[in-house]
């Protein structure tokens, strides 16, 4: 198993009550809330906990990147990698993920995610997201084209990576007269992409296509199985037969010297209203166009205050008693870890420990215990299951380069 | 198919593109171009147009019952478009009726063919970059609350749509991803339309609601000043759907402008 260690980097030191009497955390909320002082407190306080991350043993740091919102003060995937990159020894640097469809240029993440590749000798795993429905307003990027824009930016980037320069690229959306980056991956054919997601059913198909791992986002467990079917039957049209290392899992999961604390951390997980990209906004989280035509009806009626987002989330009990949340000492969760493998079977799981105002010594415990109890219970448990993660199975990087496939069709891309 | 009121209901392929195009009335050709969140299909204002005038309201490409071309970037585009359906149906010296978005398609028209058109009416156009204030952004607002905001008495906004029905959320969200396909950035203007209304024959009719919030009088006012042969009309107690707020007194305007010779 590859197991990672997340966080959402959360911009905690605002005025909660602000945001609720604004009644959102998102994209119009003022930035005259934004505390740089404390801002600069809380990046060095979440580097130096990745590093010592590194240090309790977790095979992977996962990063992520949101805008405008106090939900994720990382505004840019690629800030953290590139200091991980030269501050960290061992693990993977895993961005969960660059939002393709915000890149004016293609070619440009292309050459940043190079460099990070090989400063850190061989350790990116560089997955690619749509960005969220109101980052799409933030970047000021078309909604009604992001899908195009994904698939588009993900050819150009690895066509940036994988053929011989200079070429010329003449797209839907990307036009450029030489790409030639004189930076390209050490690793070959190209860094390892994953992609993470939670809804879009357009999505799973498309990773699975490209066998490419995909890695749901604190999904219910009924629901993760029901993306694995999709996965597995576009795996299966694709010609190849999808496992566990085709399967990634986030769980958000405190665990602490103590049970009480344990859950009062873990509340933390609620901290912007339990939503998932915080106290969000519907009709900024669903912009037309962004979201498959499948759901338009569905987030017609949520936008109009009509009916619960598709992407609601329930209340933090229930999340304790779904296993979405999951609270406690090495000793109780790693029980309840065991049901979740045994369910879901990731070879890849992120655990995302800390959010909202932990504090600094709280989730530097967690680390440890991560790091030192649970992670290495989780590794026994998935050798036991068979949860190869895509190192250990040497999984191809894409379906073009598989070797256990006959006829092999065409990616669509 | 013939509907109530004599208006008939047909479909006309533009650039591979089915068109819904709604007809009625006898006399000069007038073609309404309609706002970017659709519109009803019958309006008060359309029927005393056609007592007047032979009535063409199509469905803009990609919105109500028109196909959306995926290929369509551009407002420029559906203005092409148009000149193709009125020459596929024969029809020549038509006059124009723009409503908001639709004011926009009507002066790229009629800055494409400058002496095809008998008559130019703008109201409460996009198209321009306010010289004061900003074009409402709908990306920002729920549909209803966007829909809202194009009127100036609430009570107006209620009589046209009442209690708003879900298929009718449906209609605004397929509206609002054709108007993002078309007119994302910049947002409902084009920064050369200023440098070619110069060119336009047509005597045109710019009318503006005096409580537009969502296209800035300002916009009506470079309109006027642009466009060689234009008045600048202000309607009382009309928000940015004139049409459908003050259809009378919108109508008293338009109809005599557009009987001239």
């Amino acid at each position: 198993m590859h197991l990672m260690y997340f966080t959402e980097q959360p911009m905690s030191a605002y005025p909660a009550d602000e945001g609720r009497d604004f009644g959102a955390t998102a994209l119009m909320f003022s930035n005259k809330y934004f505390d740089p002082v404390a801002g600069s407190r809380l990046y060095n306080e979440y580097l130096e906990q990745y590093v010592y991350a590194e240090e309790m043993g977790v095979d992977g740091i996962m990063l992520n990147e949101h805008h405008n919102a106090p939900f994720c003060m990382h505004a840019k995937c690629n800030i953290f990698a590139a200091i991980l990159a030269a501050v960290t020894k061992r693990v993977k640097i895993v961005l969960l993920g660059n939002p393709l469809p915000l890149a004016e240029n293609p070619v440009r993440l292309a050459e940043e995610l190079a460099m990070i590749d090989m400063i850190s000798k061989g350790r990116l795993v560089s997955g690619f997201v749509r960005g969220g429905g109101q980052e799409q307003l933030a970047a000021g990027v078309n909604p009604a084209y992001n899908r195009e824009r994904f698939e588009e930016a993900h050819a150009l980037v690895v066509a940036a990576w994988t053929r011989e320069g200079p070429f010329r690229w003449e797209g839907a959306h990307y036009q450029h007269r030489v790409v030639n980056p004189w930076a390209v991956p050490l690793q070959k054919p190209y860094p390892r992409a994953w992609i993470p997601g939670v809804l879009s059913k357009e999505t799973i198909i498309w990773a699975a296509k490209q066998r490419y791992p995909y890695i749901c986002l604190n999904t219910a467990i009924e629901q993760t199985k029901k993306i694995w079917e999709l996965y597995d039957q576009a795996a299966a049209e694709a010609g190849y037969t999808a496992g566990p290392e085709n399967r990634g899992y986030l769980l958000r999961m405190h665990v602490s010297d103590n049970e009480e604390k344990a859950i009062r951390n873990a509340r933390q997980f609620m901290w912007m209203q339990g939503e998932f990209t915080g106290l969000l906004h519907p009709v900024w989280s669903a912009p037309s166009g962004y979201f498959s035509p499948d759901f338009r009806r569905a987030f017609a009626e949520s936008v109009a205050g009509r009916s619960a987002s598709p992407r609601a989330r329930p209340s933090f009990e229930q999340q304790l008693k779904d296993t979405m949340i999951v609270a406690g000492t090495p000793k109780t969760v790693i029980p309840t870890l065991r049901r979740i493998l045994e369910e879901t079977r990731p070879g890849i799981m992120a655990i995302w420990g800390n959010d909202g105002s932990v504090t600094p010594e709280d989730a530097k415990t967690c680390i440890r215990l991560l790091g030192q109890e649970v992670m290495p219970a989780l590794r026994e448990i998935g050798k036991e299951l068979g949860l190869n993660d895509p190192f250990e199975a040497n999984a191809p990087v894409h379906l073009r380069y598989s070797t256990d496939i006959r006829q092999m069709p065409q990616a669509a891309e | 198919m013939a509907t109530g009121r004599g208006w008939s209901e047909a479909v006309s392929e533009v650039a591979g593109v089915k068109l819904h195009l709604a007809r009625a009335g006898n006399g000069r050709p007038v073609l309404v171009l309609h706002h970017d969140i659709g519109g009803p299909d019958r309006l008060d204002f359309y029927d005393s147009l056609a007592e007047r005038f032979d009535v063409l309201v199509p469905h803009h490409p990609g919105y109500g019952k028109s196909e959306r071309p995926q290929w369509l970037r551009g407002v420029r585009d559906v203005a092409v478009m148009y000149q193709w359906l009125l020459s596929g149906l024969g029809i020549e010296r038509a006059s124009l009726i723009g409503l908001g978005f639709g004011g926009w398609i009507a002066a790229e028209m009629a800055t494409m063919a400058p002496r095809e058109f008998h008559r130019l009416v703008l109201v409460g156009a996009m198209g321009l970059k306010p010289p004061e204030g900003d074009i409402l952004d709908q990306a920002i607002l729920s549909y209803i609350d966007y829909a809202r905001a194009g009127f100036h008495d609430q009570q107006a906004f209620a009589r046209v749509y009442g209690d708003v029905s879900t298929d009718q959320l449906v209609e605004w969200d397929i509206c609002r991803e054709m108007s993002f396909r078309i007119a994302w950035k910049p947002y409902m203007y084009n920064q050369t339309l200023p440098h070619l209304l110069g060119g336009v024959r047509a005597p045109a009719l710019v009318v503006w609601g005096d409580d537009d919030k969502v296209v800035p009088r300002s916009a009506g006012e470079r309109y006027a000043a642009l466009l060689p042969k234009a008045r600048l009309e202000i309607i009382r107690r009309a928000g940015h759907c004139v049409e459908m707020e003050q259809p009378e007194a919108l109508n008293a305007l338009v109809g005599p402008f557009i009987e001239q010779n």
